[in-house]
C-alpha cells in the first residue's frame, strides 16, 4: 500500500469528471463553437447532489442499487490499475480478467436497471450497449493478452508497469498497435463518437444515454460520475501502454498520468469532432478492427 | 534501419485490413496507393547504401503504384453510380478476423521456411500474409474494381517478396515487372470502365451470360 | 544479334502498324513483320547463334522448335487476318494488328530467354497482348470473358512470379542468379524444399496460362468469344509459350534431382485435364467452345508427356508442334464457317472440308502427325509400367474422338440454308488453314533430320529421350 498509489488513486477519483469536460471543450472549439466551461461536470454533480430523486412505481431494489453498484465496481477496478506506474494498490496474478469482471459486473446493474424500468426506450439502450459490450471485451482481452505477453507479468500492476518499461524498445510496433486498439475500445465502452454520441438528443439514436433516461438526483450523479471513471480508467490503461514510467519518481509518474489522461480526453474530442457516429450496424466491424488491431499485436508478440 | 522496415511492414499489412474493412471504394483505391507508396519506400530502407538504381526502384515504384495507378482507377469509376461496394459474400467483420488468421498463418508458414537474415526476416511473413489477403479480396468481393485492387495488393505481395532479391535481380528486370503489372492494371481498368458503361454498375455478378450448355 | 532482332522486328512493326490510319498499311506491316520474322528463325536455325545479353538470351533445341512453330503458325494466321480484315473491320483496327505483333514480339521473348523473370515478362506480355483481341467485338459476351480471362490469367501469373522469386531463393548464390543454364548446372546445391515450392507456384500460374484443368475456366469463354484467328493464336502459339515455361520449370527440377516429386504431379494436371475435357465435350453445342475443350484436352497428353519421361518427353514436344498447327486449322475453318453465319458444305464448301480434316487430325489418327506424338506420349505410358494411366488415357481418348465427331459432323452437314450463297470462299480465308492441313499431314509422314535432331536434344533436355 504504496503512498504514491493512493495519490494515483486519489487523484484519478477526483479528476474524472474533468475528462468528459475537455472532450466536449476540445469539440466544441474545433467546430468553431465555445462549448461548455471546462468544470460543468462538476457543476452537474453538484446540482444533482441537491436535487431529490423520483423512482417510478414499477421499478424494485435493483433499479435503487444500481448507480451504487456501477461506482463502487469502477472504484475497485481503479484499485487494480498501477497509476503511478509501479505497482497498484490491489494486485495479483490474473487480476486483468477482475478488471473487466469487475466493469462488467457494472455494467449488468445498470442493464438490470434499465430492464426494471419496463420502458422500451431503456429496453433497446440495455440490448445496444449488451451489444457493443460484446464486442468490446474480446479487444479489451485481446490487448490484455499482447500486454501480457509483452511484459511476461500476469499482473496489471506488472503488465503496465516495470517490466512492460523494460520490453518497451523491442515490442514498440506491436504496443503500438495495442495503443490503437485500446482507443477504440476507450470510444465503445466511454459511449463516445463513433460508437454513440453523448450530444445527441434523439433517443432513437442513444446507447447508454437512453439506458439511463430514468434515473434522476444522486442516482444521476453516481451514474455520470461513473461513466466518468471508467473513461479515465480506460484512459490510464492506454496511457500505461503507451507511457512506462516505471523509471521516473513516483509523484511525476501520477503528473504524467494527470497529463496522459488530459491527452486522451483531447484526442477523443478530436475524434469526436472529426467523425459521424456510425450506423448501428456498422458498429461491430468498427470493434473488429479493435480485435484484429489487438490479434495482430498479439501475433507479432508470438513470434518474437 | 531494421526499426524503420519493420514499422513499414507493419503498415503494409495494416493497408490490408483498411481494403478488407471498408465499404467506400475510393478508400480501397488510397489503401492500395499507400501500400505502394509503402513499397516504393522500402528498398531504401532494407538497402541504405543508397546506389542509383535502387533510388530510381523506388521512384519508379511510388510513381506507379501510388500515383498513376490509383489515379488510373479513380478516373475508371468516375462514371459509377455506385460509391459503396455492396455486401460482399463474406461480410466484413468475418473478413477482418480471417485477415488476422491470415497473417498468423503467414507467420506460421515463414516460422517454417528456411528465412535470410535480419531485417529480411519479417518481408516473408508481410509478403505472404499480403499475397494471401490479395486472393481473399479478389475472391469475395463482388464489385469488379475491388477485385482490380485485390490483384494490385497480390501484385504488391510477390513484389515484396522479390525485395528480399534486390541485390541479385537487377533494376532492368524489376523494372519490366514493373511495367507489366502497370500495363496489366491499365488494361483492367479499361475493361471495369467499358463494364460500368455497358452494364450500368460495376458488380461483377452480372457478368453471367457464358455457361456450357 | 539476331536473337534480339527476333523480339525487335515484331515490336518495330507493331509500332509501325499503329502509326498508320489507312488499313492497306497496316495489313502491309503485318505482313512484313510475319515474313522478316520467319526469315529470321529460318536463319537462326541455320546459323545457331550464340547468347546475347549475358546469356539471358539464348538458343536452344527446345526453344527453337517453339520459336519456329509460333512463327510459322503466326504467318499463316497473318495472310487469314488479310482477308478476314476485309471482311469485319474491327472496331479500332490499329490495336487489333498492333496487338498480334506484339505478341509475336512477346511469344519470341519467351522463346529466346533463359533467364525466368525475362520468361515470365515474356508470358505475361503475351497475356496482355491477346486481351485487347479477345474484346475485340465490344459487347456484353466478349466483355465477360475478357474480364474472366484477365482476372484469372493475371492471378495465375502473379502467382508463377512468387514462384519465381521462391526459385531465386532456392538458388541463393549458386551461380548467376535465375539464369537456366546455371540452375541446371547447379542443380544439386538448389534448395529442395524451396525448390518445390517454387516449382508448385510456377506449374500453377504456367499451368493455368496452358488450360491445365482445374485451372482451365477461362477458356471456353476466352476461346468462345473471340474471332477464329484469336482463338487459333491462343490455342496454337499461346498455349506453346506455356508449355515451355512449364516445360523450363521442368528442366529446372529435373536438374536438382525433386523429379519424383514433380512426375507425379504433372501427371495428375495432364490425367485431369483429359477427364474434364472428355466430360466436358460431350453434349457441347457451341463450335468455338468445343474446340477450346480440345485445347485443354491436349494440354493434358502434353502435362503427360512431360510427367512419364522417357520417350514421353519427345512425344510431348512433337505434339506441341502438331498441336499447334492442328488447332490452327481448326479455329480458321470453324471461323469461316461462322462468318458465313450458319455451317453446311453449301455455303463454305472448302471450310467445312477443312473442319472434317481438322477433326481427323486433332483426335490423332493417321496419317496425320499427331498420331505420332500421341503414339510417342502413350507408347512411353506403356513402356514406363504406367498401365492404368495409359488405360485410363486410351478410354479418355476414345470418348473424346465420338463426342467431337459427333459435333463437328453435325456442324459439317448444317441445316441447307434456302439460297445458297456463292459457294466461293476468299483465297486468303482458306490458303492458311489449307497449309497448315498440309503440315500437318507431312508431320505425319515425314520428319525433317533437323527437326529429329532438334526434337532429340528437347527430349534430352527434359530427362527423356528418342523413342
Amino acid at each position: 500500500m504504496s503512498w504514491s498509489a493512493l495519490l494515483g488513486l486519489a487523484i484519478v477519483l477526483g479528476l474524472a469528471p474533468l475528462l468528459p469536460g475537455v472532450a466536449a471543450k476540445t469539440r466544441a472549439r474545433l467546430t468553431g463553437r465555445r462549448g461548455a466551461p471546462l468544470l460543468q461536470l462538476y457543476r452537474d454533480l453538484a446540482r444533482l447532489w441537491r436535487k431529490g430523486v423520483v423512482y417510478s412505481r414499477t421499478t424494485t431494489f435493483a433499479f435503487r442499487v444500481a448507480p451504487v453498484v456501477l461506482v463502487v465496481t469502477a472504484v475497485l477496478a481503479a484499485c487494480l490499475v498501477p497509476l503511478d506506474g509501479r505497482r497498484a494498490l490491489v494486485g495479483f496474478s490474473g487480476d486483468f480478467v477482475a478488471f473487466a469482471a469487475l466493469l462488467a459486473l457494472g455494467r449488468f446493474a445498470l442493464v438490470l436497471a434499465a430492464w426494471d424500468t419496463g420502458s422500451s426506450f431503456e429496453g433497446m439502450g440495455a440490448s445496444r450497449e449488451v451489444t457493443v459490450a460484446a464486442f468490446a471485451e474480446p479487444a479489451l482481452f485481446l490487448t490484455f493478452v499482447a500486454l501480457v505477453l509483452a511484459s511476461g507479468s500476469l499482473s496489471l500492476g506488472g503488465a503496465l508497469g516495470a517490466p512492460l518499461a523494460a520490453a518497451w524498445p523491442s515490442a514498440a510496433p506491436a504496443l503500438a498497435l495495442v495503443t490503437a486498439s485500446l482507443f477504440l475500445v476507450l470510444l465503445a465502452e466511454g459511449s463516445r463518437v463513433p460508437v454513440d454520441d453523448p450530444a445527441t438528443h434523439l433517443e432513437l439514436t442513444m446507447i447508454h444515454e437512453v439506458m439511463v433516461l430514468d434515473h434522476s438526483g444522486l442516482d444521476l450523479a453516481l451514474i455520470l460520475y461513473g461513466g466518468a471513471l471508467k473513461l479515465s480508467l480506460f484512459g490510464a490503461l492506454l496511457v500505461g501502454a503507451v507511457a512506462p514510467r516505471a523509471e521516473i519518481p513516483p509523484a511525476i509518474a501520477v503528473g504524467v498520468l494527470v497529463a496522459g489522461l488530459l491527452v486522451v480526453a483531447m484526442a477523443v474530442g478530436v475524434v469526436e469532432s472529426v467523425m459521424a457516429r456510425l450506423r448501428l450496424s456498422r458498429v461491430p466491424q468498427f470493434l473488429t478492427a479493435a480485435s484484429a488491431l489487438a490479434a495482430l499485436a498479439v501475433i507479432l508478440l508470438l513470434v518474437r | 534501419m531494421a526499426r524503420l522496415v519493420e514499422l513499414l511492414l507493419l503498415l503494409v499489412i495494416l493497408t490490408n485490413f483498411i481494403v478488407l474493412g471498408t465499404t467506400r471504394l475510393s478508400t480501397c483505391i488510397r489503401a492500395v496507393a499507400l501500400q505502394g507508396f509503402l513499397l516504393g519506400v522500402l528498398p531504401l530502407a532494407l538497402y541504405p547504401r543508397g546506389e542509383l538504381h535502387t533510388w530510381g526502384l523506388a521512384l519508379g515504384t511510388v510513381a506507379v503504384k501510388a500515383v498513376i495507378l490509383p489515379r488510373f482507377l479513380r478516373w475508371a469509376i468516375r462514371e459509377a453510380a455506385v460509391r459503396r461496394e455492396v455486401e460482399p459474400r463474406v461480410g466484413y467483420a468475418l473478413s477482418l478476423l480471417l485477415g488476422v488468421a491470415a497473417v498468423a498463418v503467414a507467420f506460421a508458414i515463414s516460422g517454417r521456411l528456411p528465412l535470410p537474415e535480419g531485417a529480411r526476416a519479417m518481408l516473408v511473413p508481410a509478403a505472404l500474409a499480403t499475397v494471401i489477403l490479395g486472393l481473399f479480396v479478389l475472391i469475395t468481393r463482388s464489385k469488379a474494381l475491388v477485385q482490380v485492387v485485390g490483384y494490385l495488393m497480390l501484385e504488391n505481395g510477390v513484389y515484396l517478396f522479390g525485395l528480399t532479391h534486390v541485390e541479385e535481380v537487377p533494376f532492368l528486370v524489376e523494372a519490366g515487372v514493373l511495367l507489366d503489372v502497370f500495363v496489366g492494371v491499365f488494361i483492367m481498368g479499361i475493361v471495369v470502365f467499358h463494364i460500368n458503361r455497358e452494364f450500368d454498375s460495376l458488380d461483377s455478378t452480372r457478368l453471367s451470360e457464358l455457361v456450357d450448355r | 544479334m539476331i536473337l534480339l532482332g527476333l523480339v525487335a522486328v515484331p515490336a518495330l512493326a507493331a509500332a509501325g502498324a499503329y502509326a498508320h490510319r489507312e488499313a492497306p498499311w497496316r495489313t502491309a506491316w503485318l505482313i512484313t513483320g510475319a515474313l522478316l520474322h520467319l526469315g529470321l528463325v529460318a536463319f537462326a536455325w541455320a546459323s545457331r547463334p550464340g547468347p546475347a545479353l549475358g546469356g539471358w538470351l539464348a538458343l536452344d533445341a527446345l526453344g527453337s522448335i517453339v520459336l519456329a512453330t509460333v512463327s510459322v503458325l503466326f504467318a499463316v494466321i497473318a495472310s487469314y487476318t488479310v482477308g478476314y480484315l476485309r471482311w469485319e473491320q474491327p472496331r479500332g483496327g490499329r490495336a487489333f494488328v498492333s496487338c498480334l505483333l506484339v505478341f509475336l514480339a512477346a511469344a519470341s521473348l519467351v522463346a529466346l530467354s533463359h533467364h525466368f523473370v525475362l520468361l515470365w515478362i515474356g508470358l505475361e506480355a503475351t497475356t496482355l497482348a491477346v486481351a485487347p483481341l479477345i474484346f475485340h467485338r465490344h459487347d456484353r459476351r466478349s466483355l465477360e470473358a475478357v474480364w474472366k480471362y484477365l482476372v484469372i490469367s493475371s492471378v495465375a501469373i502473379a502467382l508463377a512470379l512468387l514462384g519465381v522469386f521462391f526459385l531465386a531463393t532456392a538458388q541463393a548464390g549458386a551461380g548467376r542468379p535465375l539464369v537456366l543454364e546455371d540452375l541446371v548446372a547447379q542443380g544439386t546445391r538448389l534448395h529442395p524444399d524451396w525448390l518445390k515450392a517454387a516449382f508448385i507456384f510456377l506449374l500453377v500460374g504456367f499451368g493455368t496460362k496452358m488450360g491445365l484443368a482445374p485451372l482451365h475456366t477461362w477458356k471456353p469463354d476466352a476461346y468462345g468469344e473471340a474471332p477464329g484467328l484469336v482463338g487459333g493464336l491462343m490455342a496454337g502459339a499461346l498455349t506453346s509459350c506455356a508449355f515451355l515455361a512449364v516445360a523450363r520449370s521442368t528442366q529446372v527440377a529435373l536438374a536438382a534431382g525433386v523429379g519424383p516429386f514433380i512426375r507425379p504431379l504433372l501427371l495428375a494436371f495432364g490425367l485431369l485435364s483429359l477427364g474434364v475435357a472428355a466430360a466436358f465435350l460431350v453434349g457441347q453445342t457451341d463450335l468455338r467452345r468445343l474446340l477450346a475443350y480440345s485445347s485443354v484436352e491436349h494440354m493434358g497428353l502434353l502435362a503427360l508427356g512431360l510427367g512419364l519421361g522417357a520417350a514421353g518427353s519427345y512425344g510431348a514436344v512433337l505434339h506441341m508442334i502438331n498441336n499447334a498447327f492442328v488447332k490452327g486449322l481448326l479455329f480458321l475453318a470453324a471461323g469461316n464457317l461462322l462468318l458465313r453465319g450458319a455451317a453446311g458444305t453449301h455455303r463454305t464448301p472448302v471450310s467445312a472440308g477443312l473442319l472434317l480434316v481438322g477433326l481427323f487430325a486433332v483426335t490423332g489418327s493417321p496419317p496425320f502427325g499427331t498420331f505420332l506424338s500421341e503414339f510417342a506420349i502413350l507408347g512411353a505410358a506403356f513402356q514406363g509400367g504406367h498401365y492404368w494411366i495409359a488405360g485410363t488415357a486410351l478410354a479418355l481418348l476414345a470418348l473424346i474422338f465420338v463426342a467431337l465427331a459427333v459435333r463437328i459432323l453435325g456442324v459439317i452437314h448444317g441445316p441447307s440454308p434456302g439460297a445458297a450463297e456463292a459457294a466461293r470462299e476468299s483465297p486468303w480465308l482458306v490458303a492458311g488453314p489449307i497449309a497448315l492441313a498440309l503440315a500437318v499431314l507431312l508431320l505425319g509422314v515425314y520428319l525433317p533430320s533437323a527437326l529429329v535432331d532438334a526434337l532429340g536434344a528437347a527430349a534430352g533436355a527434359l530427362g527423356g529421350r528418342a523413342p
